[in-house]
């Protein structure tokens, strides 16, 4: 049986099975032409806005997270409590509240940021909280001995670190990374709220312009949910490329 | 003396005293302290051009910390430590980085445990010195890390990761890395301890042939047998100083002190 029979007939049974109080309206048909019709333009919200979003967010919440995660693990006690304090308030509100304060609080003292620009570096310094953590970690679980002999042939202690620690510390860190990748993904449908034309926002215009909640919003979850099934495969791969020198 | 260990193959005796030449590092009333533990207690020591200083000693003895001294992994409290050729380290008098990296720039250390590194393949570890931090031309780095693997015995490893090679091999490629970086003086650290026995002899005669080639060797060891026939002189260190000093036969024949007496007789009488 075609799958459209199938939910006619289901939703030709909901007012049989619901309360008579629930509106019908939206349940009751399918509206095939609009899913065809809205499938491109939430696809392309995802492509113009959702990936390039959380692409250039986590490049830059990367960035910020090295840079945290040495502050932590320096010998200088200034920089451990900014590190420190860094990760607690990221980690301590609301990724909305972030959102909000630099959208539409910082205008209120002069300063303001697009929104595409506000999204980004609230996304980034979101992430670059959370993935802070995931890179020390990572950092303090290569062995000593390898900080040594990097040392013994004559390293510099930043060098060591770039040559030697992290490419070791980046295949610890892929799965923790990728978890907090694919959380960024989906936390950028918060960037609706602040203007940003992206996947929910376009789902959100034609919900409101066409009423099919139920039918736009169900749609914009299977498009986050496929990105998904995307990068994981991609997490998949990267992790047995990256362990290719591993003993298990 | 016990009967000679069946992993120390016959080689020719130890270079003779006489091929050895002037001081290459002098150390002078070396002093560190863990906290309240005075690891290293007034060590004077001079290593000569050429020579295999045999290093013994209970663990916790500081022979591993004078090791790590020399090649400045470790910062002494006091007391200098001078290798010929300008790299003169008085850690009384802070050193900065730059003075330390002097010593290392002058000598090459083998741990215990290889710790190669395991995202780089054999030829990768044994040229990462010299072309990211000598700036050696890589073609000709390429070149003498295939004469050294050769050398050691694994010229056909050469693209492999050390997790696929077993734990001799894995210390042989240490050496080849630290031979590679050309320096004047090699230190080793338990370079057979954390080897299963059957690959100790590979590593020890790799260690013997260096010797008579003239390399100038610290090596710290529980090797006794291994010691006496690869060592001008053997020291062994108690309570953080050098307690007795002198050829082989003496040291461990002979020993002047009974604390020496007692170390070389519990190692050779285990049980």
């Amino acid at each position: 049986m075609p799958v459209p029979t199938v939910l006619a007939a289901v939703h030709a049974a909901l007012p049989a099975v619901l309360p008579t109080t629930v509106p019908g309206g939206a349940l009751s048909t399918v509206d095939w032409p609009l899913v065809l019709r809205s499938a491109p333009t939430i696809a392309l919200g995802a492509v113009r806005g959702t990936i390039p979003l959380a692409a250039l967010s986590f490049v830059g919440g990367m960035v910020i997270a090295v840079g945290i995660a040495l502050m932590r693990l320096s010998r200088n006690a200034v920089a451990r409590g900014v590190g420190r304090a860094y990760v607690s308030v990221v980690r301590g509100t609301p990724l909305l509240v972030q959102l909000f304060v630099i959208f539409y609080g910082l205008p209120s003292i002069g300063l303001v940021i697009n929104p595409w620009p506000s999204a980004i570096l609230a996304f980034s310094l979101n992430v670059g909280g959370y993935a802070a953590e995931i890179v020390r970690a990572a950092i303090l679980s290569v062995p000593q001995g390898q900080w040594e002999a990097a040392y013994v042939i004559g390293m510099s202690h930043r060098r060591a670190l770039g040559r030697i620690i992290l490419p070791q510390a980046a295949r610890v860190s892929v799965p923790p990374l990728s978890n907090t990748f694919i959380s960024l993904v989906k936390d950028t449908s918060l960037a609706s709220l602040i203007l940003v034309t992206e996947l929910f926002r376009e789902a959100q215009k034609i919900a409101a312009f066409s009423q099919e909640f139920m039918l736009l919003y169900l749609e914009a979850a299977l498009i986050y949910w496929l990105i998904c099934l995307v990068l994981s495969a991609g997490q998949a791969r990267l992790e047995t490329r990256l362990e290719r020198h591993v003993a298990r | 003396m016990s009967p000679v260990d069946p992993a120390v193959p016959d080689g020719p005796a130890a270079p003779s005293r006489a091929e050895v030449g002037p001081a290459l590092v002098t150390v002078t009333d070396l002093h560190k302290a863990f906290g309240a533990v005075r690891v290293l207690d007034g060590v004077d020591l001079t290593v000569h051009r050429g020579e295999v200083l045999a290093v013994i000693g209970s663990s916790g003895s500081g022979k591993t910390t004078l090791l790590r001294c020399l090649n400045g992994l470790e910062t002494a409290d006091s007391g200098v430590i001078e290798i010929a050729g300008g790299a003169r380290v008085d850690f009384g008098a802070r050193p900065g980085r730059r003075e330390v990296h002097a010593l290392r720039d002058r000598s090459a250390m083998v741990f215990q445990h290889h710790h190669l590194f395991p995202h780089k393949t054999v030829l990768q570890n044994v040229i990462e010195g010299p072309v990211v931090v000598q700036r050696r031309p890589r073609a000709e780095a390429v070149r003498d890390a295939e004469a050294l693997l050769d050398r050691v015995g694994l010229a056909d490893k050469r693209d492999v990761y050390p997790v696929q090679l077993s734990g001799g091999q894995q210390q042989r490629v240490g050496i080849a890395r630290a031979l590679a970086l050309r320096p004047q003086l090699l230190l080793f650290d338990e370079p057979t301890s954390a080897l299963d026995p059957e690959l100790v002899g590979e590593v020890l005669s790799l260690i013997l042939e260096l010797a008579h080639e003239g390399w100038t060797m610290v090596i710290v060891t529980h090797e006794l047998q291994f010691a006496r026939e690869v060592a001008h002189r053997v020291a062994f260190v108690d309570a953080g100083r050098i307690a007795e000093i002198g050829p082989p036969d003496q040291v461990l024949r002979e020993p002047q002190h009974e604390r020496t007496r007692q170390f070389v007789h519990r190692l050779l009488h285990p049980f």
